[in-house]
């Protein structure tokens, strides 16, 4: 075979090979650098209340930071998950925050009234947690672990499943495998607004 | 000799990283300079949302917000490669419009030229493999069989 053969029969496969192995890969899946790091502090203010909240404050047990929106699709359909979560493990030492992301005080106070769940509720006004935390969109959850490091993140709806895999995992220690996972395409349903 | 070691003493002070000579250079930008530095941050920054966008193209309130980080951290003195760290220790390389010209990313800014310089040595090694038969096939046409019409005029 002449050598311009072989080099076009290597080009091809190298091209097959590359499109091969950019299938096997999510698209829609972004790793965050934050997995695995300490989780960055915040203090926001509390919804309806006259006060804020440190991450210092909520540090020593596990906690759940999941933010969210009223217009958003997917956050209506993760909700019962939480609080079905809350109503398990609030009585455990498992902290669950919200952090409502770019939405009003008004809408998400008439949300929490709608969908329900008595978890800490907190704003960021002008999204300086959200980006801090790296969030693309909502709904993000993040799981962290007593000693303040992300065990693990996800993105899109959580189900009951990883929320009790995960949740148990922190209260037992054996989460420390750096993780993380997604539901769905990150073109998410923010066109409700 | 004393001028000499005085010389070279004013030199290393100045040359340190974090001395007092380069900390009063960096001034800190203001006004049209402080606009400027934000949008060029911004159009190197992928919008979180949007993310066929710069941050500086994007509509989305998420970008405008990444926006106003950028402002108030250069505005505090950092270098736009400072802001850009930031980001990119939130969100990863990916924030990045230009992937990182080093590791498995160089692959992006290498792979072109090369599958370039390939085409090009390929279609030259095929042209000069065609050329010479087209050459010697115009040279002597009748030697080939192929009948020759007279030219308009000459008859």
């Amino acid at each position: 075979m002449k050598w311009t053969n072989w080099l076009s029969m290597i080009a091809v496969i190298s091209l097959v090979v590359l499109l091969a192995f950019g299938l096997t890969r999510r698209s829609d899946f972004l790793p965050s650098p934050l997995v695995g790091e300490t989780t960055p502090g915040f203090s926001l203010p509390v919804l309806d209340e006259d006060r804020t909240v440190s991450l210092d404050e909520l540090q020593g047990r596990p906690v759940v930071v999941n933010f969210w929106a009223s217009w958003c699709l997917a956050c209506i359909q993760e909700h019962p998950v939480l609080v079905r979560a809350w109503e398990r493990y609030a009585g455990q030492g498992v902290e669950m925050v919200g952090i409502v992301y770019q939405d009003t005080p008004a809408n998400a106070r008439r949300y929490i009234e709608k969908y329900g769940g008595g978890w800490l509720q907190l704003l960021d006004p002008r999204s300086r947690a959200a980006i801090d935390f790296g969030v693309y969109g909502v709904p993000e959850t993040f799981f962290i672990r007593p000693d303040g490091i992300i065990a693990h993140k996800h993105l899109g709806p959580v189900t009951d499943t990883l929320m009790t895999e995960l949740i148990e995992g922190m209260m037992e220690g054996t989460n420390t495998s750096d993780a993380e996972s997604a539901e769905f395409p990150l073109e998410r349903e923010e066109t409700t607004q | 000799m004393t001028r000499g070691f005085a010389l070279a003493a004013i030199l290393v002070w100045a040359t340190t990283p974090g001395s007092a000579a380069q900390q009063t250079a960096r001034s800190v930008p203001t006004g049209k300079e402080l606009d400027a530095l934000t949008e060029q941050v911004a159009s190197e920054l992928r919008c979180p949302v949007c993310r066929s966008l710069s941050v500086r193209d994007s509509q989305a309130a998420l970008a405008r917000e990444v926006e106003g980080v950028i402002r108030e951290r250069l505005a505090a003195g950092e270098s736009p490669e400072e802001v850009k760290a930031y980001f990119v220790s939130k969100y990863g390389e990916w924030i990045l419009l230009a992937p990182p010209k080093r590791g498995f990313t160089l692959l992006v800014w290498v792979l072109p030229l090369a599958a370039l310089a390939l085409g090009g040595i390929f279609l030259v090694v095929i042209l000069r493999n065609w050329l010479p038969k087209g050459r010697e096939a115009v040279a002597d046409p009748e030697e080939e069989g192929w009948a020759v019409s007279p030219v308009d005029g000459e008859s």
